[in-house]
């Protein structure tokens, strides 16, 4: 039996234990914010926060997850919109909008990390997050928005 | 225990997809207002466009409107009915959008080729202005006040005489007893007036979108489904042979494997076939689709070799095709010498790559379908899953939730017709999803294509002869097994449309035989065409001795409209009207200085290995041109500092959307640029994720793409995808300029640069 806090809930799970994270969480617990893209760690849609810091949840099995605390989209905020959300909204950063959770998490981590990063710290962190809408230059001007700099 | 969260069915629907608000907008829609709208013989043809059942307006002063085009990021589930609340003077904080199911009544909802704005703005002003001109009838005949004398406020109708008011809600009951007004009588509010249109408004679903609420059709889930992961034949049109499916189903969670047949050519929207691995959620069904060991039969495109097939489009094009365009007499002026250049272009299959693969939920009961997918095309999927499962289309439901990305791929239903087949023969609902390796191997890929180029140049530099040929596996291999030669819908794109002012011009085409499926991908022909033409603009103007701008500008040549049925009768203009439309050299003009002006051209001093190109391009009756910055280090790497990018669209209803489009479209352009490449081996595709399929990541895309949109009341024109054909040749062109290098073949991941 896997134990393991989800937003905040504690859950056990007794299924395969090399079941991705995303899975349980899309398909057991229908939080379908955390999206699938790649299945291989190459394409970020699937980031959620474990112990506060950003993971691909897709390649992260139930067995690494076990005992951590896992934060998902819906719950990234407990009061009102996260600040990266805000600022994604006033930047009107997305297109079709798929890849953004996965986006706003990773920025989101970065900024934890990095109150004020700079041009490279935001092509290091984010770029292991595709966006094939192309929304780019927008993510950099919400993170940067979102560290207090307007873009 | 599996926990497994029950989101109910009515839940899902209530919540999301909106069956409930479709049916309250009908039941909102006072029947008599929409009645006469109605398809009729006598305006059929009209109605088909406009059935007006775009709307409602609630007692308690909501207003309804129905987005029936397929929302994948170009926010245009957000812009049209942005029009209609214009022309209603709806107040937006009291619309609710609703999305429409696949229905005929709605006319085309197929959301491809840039036209949603194009064919529903007029349709969309006209439901608006309907509605608010018997909200202010009703108003007057209340009040017993002249009609002129009322106008509107947003959501509001007013006397100013007697101040007296009432709001759309107060007034919808009353105003649905009125006939509905003849078009003719139809009042448009000035330009002047206009809150929304021209000005835009974020996308509807922003805050869903940045919550993680937002529906995707990935994250759609009813009572009682079940998960299919399918391995489809690795070589188009293979048959199974035998399989081995012990090892999937003692998986945990695996319920049984299915066979679905290979489809009877053509391919056209069928299922490609394969064996489908049925489980109580999704990993499962991958894992055990995993252990599944099957035998093909892989039938004559296993001949499919890519590069061997590039040597063969490249030997024809090099002899002369069939005319589709043909001014003057090219062969004159080459036999006669003198300064003449050619040179050879070739662009690979390119794959959608949209960040939500193909996916699709379907319940099949009782000779019905209800079906929940992702896809450009609800009646496509009404059509193609009635035709599978012979049963009427009208048994066919079809929801439409937002698409993670499109691009084309989401027009062609086959993955929904999996999912139709499979539900009904396992009984339950079944949703199929494709893994990212399925979707890059299985894709209705963008053609490969070669393309000859030649040209003879007089004294100023400037060509008296322009030849240029284009050979490839034609869209049409799709839906007609001889469907080898180019329709004139691929040849209008960039080919038989050239705006150059050469006195003899010569468009051709050859045919090929096509070993995948072959489909639309964003801006589609225009990709290639655009590549190779507008590249050898470039090598022309380098050839002349002159500055890649001004000769750019002096091969368009002076204002005029182009009367291009006279040299190429089959040009269909993107089904627009030459006389709505005309192919006008001034437009490309404006747009050449506007984005050269901007981007400083000739005025920057550039460093050793900067460089920057230009291009201009129209398509989908949308003009752009586009400059691009490069830096090239002495390592041969690339980096894109800045995109100065034109539009003229005609008139614009949404310019903050319309400027990320182009500013993705610089994005998309990079990556097919840089790195997009299908190749086959045996008829199987080589590459299967990002790893093998890289598109553009942040630190390889431009920094800084600043877009610029031409102020004009011209028709709306699309802007979804013209943004991407000038950008690989304005890229190229500036890597000529930073380095001196050439390039002729993309993508540039294969060319050394250093």
């Amino acid at each position: 039996m896997i134990q393991l806090k989800v937003n905040g809930v504690q859950r056990s799970f007794d299924g395969e234990p090399d079941m991705p994270l995303l899975w349980y969480l899309r398909d057991l617990l229908a939080l379908t914010g955390t999206k699938f893209g790649c299945g291989m760690a190459l394409c970020g849609a699937c980031t959620v926060h474990q112990n506060g810091k950003a993971i691909r949840s897709c390649i992260t099995t139930m067995q690494r997850a076990a005992g951590s605390e896992i934060r998902t989209i819906e719950d990234l905020s407990s009061n009102g919109l996260h600040p990266v959300q805000k600022s994604w909204m006033e930047v009107n950063v997305p297109q079709c909008g798929y890849c953004q959770s996965g986006q706003i998490m990773q920025a989101a981590s970065l900024l934890k990390e990095k109150q004020k990063p700079t041009d490279e710290d935001i092509d290091d962190v984010m770029s292991g997050n595709i966006c094939r809408c192309g929304t780019y230059q927008r993510i950099r001007a919400a993170i940067k928005a979102a560290a207090g700099e307007r873009a | 225990m599996n926990n497994i969260t029950n989101v109910s069915r009515r839940g899902f629907l209530q919540g999301v997809l909106s069956t409930g608000a479709f049916v309250l907008s009908v039941r909102l829609v006072p029947e008599v207002l929409w009645a006469a709208d109605a398809p009729s013989g006598s305006r059929a043809d009209q109605s088909a466009l406009h059935p007006s059942v775009y709307l409602g307006v609630d007692n308690d002063g909501t207003v309804y409107i129905v987005a029936h085009r397929s929302e994948m990021g170009t926010t245009s589930r957000t812009s049209l009915p942005l029009v209609l609340a214009e022309e209603l003077d709806a107040d937006w904080s009291r619309v609710r959008v609703q999305q429409a199911i696949g229905d005929p009544r709605y006319g085309s909802q197929d959301t491809d080729g840039s036209h949603s704005i194009r064919d529903f703005y007029q349709p969309m002003r006209e439901a608006g202005a309907s509605a608010r001109l018997m909200l202010v009838r009703a108003a007057a005949q209340q009040w017993g006040v002249p009609e002129a004398e009322c106008v509107t406020e947003p959501h509001l109708v007013v006397h100013k005489a007697t101040g007296k008011k009432a709001g759309f809600g107060e007034l919808a009951a009353a105003a649905a007893q009125l006939p509905v007004p003849k078009k003719d009588e139809l009042k448009f509010k000035p330009p002047s007036a206009w809150r929304y249109v021209g000005k835009g408004h974020g996308s509807y679903d922003l805050e869903d979108i940045c919550t993680g609420k937002a529906k995707f059709g990935m994250d759609a889930r009813i009572d009682g489904m079940v998960y299919a992961s399918i391995e489809h034949p690795p070589v188009l049109g293979a048959k199974v042979k035998s399989f081995d499916d012990k090892a999937p189903l003692q998986v945990k969670g695996v319920s049984q494997t299915i066979v679905i047949d290979t489809f009877t050519p053509p391919h056209h929207f069928q299922p490609l076939g394969g064996i489908a691995v049925i489980a109580d959620n999704t990993w499962s069904a991958m894992k055990g689709r995993k252990r599944l060991k099957a035998v093909w039969d892989n039938g004559p495109h296993a001949v499919y070799n890519s590069a061997e097939f590039k040597k063969e489009l490249q030997a024809t094009a090099r002899k002369p095709g069939k005319a589709a365009r043909n001014q003057g007499d090219v062969d004159a002026v080459f036999v006669q010498g003198g300064k003449v250049i050619e040179a050879e272009y070739y662009t690979p299959h390119l794959a959608h790559a949209s960040m939500e693969p193909p996916v699709a939920l379907a319940d099949y009961r009782d000779g019905k379908v209800e079906v929940w997918a992702s896809t450009q095309n609800p009646q496509a999927v009404q059509e193609t899953l009635a035709q599978k499962l012979g049963i009427p289309k009208e048994a066919v439901t079809c929801h439409v939730p937002l698409l993670g990305g499109g691009f084309g791929r989401k027009s062609k239903p086959d993955y929904c017709a999996e999912a139709a087949i499979l539900s009904k023969k396992v009984g339950r609902p079944v949703k199929v999803v494709w893994s990212r390796e399925d979707d890059i191997r299985f894709d209705y890929y963008h053609t490969v294509s070669a393309m000859y180029m030649k040209a003879a140049l007089g004294a100023d530099g400037l060509p008296t002869a322009w030849l240029q040929r284009s050979v490839f596996p034609s869209i049409g291999s799709t839906f007609d097994v001889n469907g080898t030669a180019a329709g004139a819908g691929e040849l209008q794109q960039g080919w038989t449309d050239l705006p150059f002012n050469v006195p003899n011009l010569r468009a051709e085409n050859s045919g090929a035989a096509a070993h995948v499926r072959i489909g639309w991908l964003r801006s589609v022909a225009n990709i290639y065409h655009a590549f190779a033409a507008q590249s050898f603009a470039d090598e022309c103007a380098h050839a002349a001795g002159r500055d890649s701008l001004e000769y750019l500008l002096a091969l368009v040549g002076p204002a005029r409209i182009i009367d291009v049925k006279k040299s190429a009768p089959d040009y269909p203009n993107y089904g627009g009207s030459l006389e709505d439309y005309p192919i006008d050299t001034a437009r490309y003009r404006h747009v050449i200085e506007l984005a050269a002006e901007k981007s400083g051209w000739g005025k920057q001093k550039l460093g050793k290995g900067q460089g920057m190109g230009i291009a201009v391009h129209r398509s989908f009756l949308t003009y752009v041109a586009t400059v691009v910055q490069v830096e090239v280090s002495d390592q041969g790497e690339l980096r894109i500092p800045r995109v100065d990018t034109a539009v003229d669209a005609g008139l614009v209803i949404n310019p903050e959307a319309t400027r990320n489009q182009f500013e993705g479209a610089a994005v998309f352009g990079t990556s097919l640029a840089r790195f997009g490449e299908i190749t086959a081996t045996n008829g199987v595709v080589d590459q299967s994720n990002f790893d093998t399929y890289p598109v553009s990541r942040m630190n390889e895309a431009p920094y800084q793409t600043n877009v610029y949109i031409v102020q004009s009341s011209a028709p709306p024109a699309g802007v979804g995808e013209p943004g991407v054909p000038p950008f690989a040749p304005a890229l190229c062109n500036a890597i000529f300029a930073a380095t001196g290098k050439r390039v002729r073949e993309l993508p540039l991941s294969r060319i050394k640069l250093a």
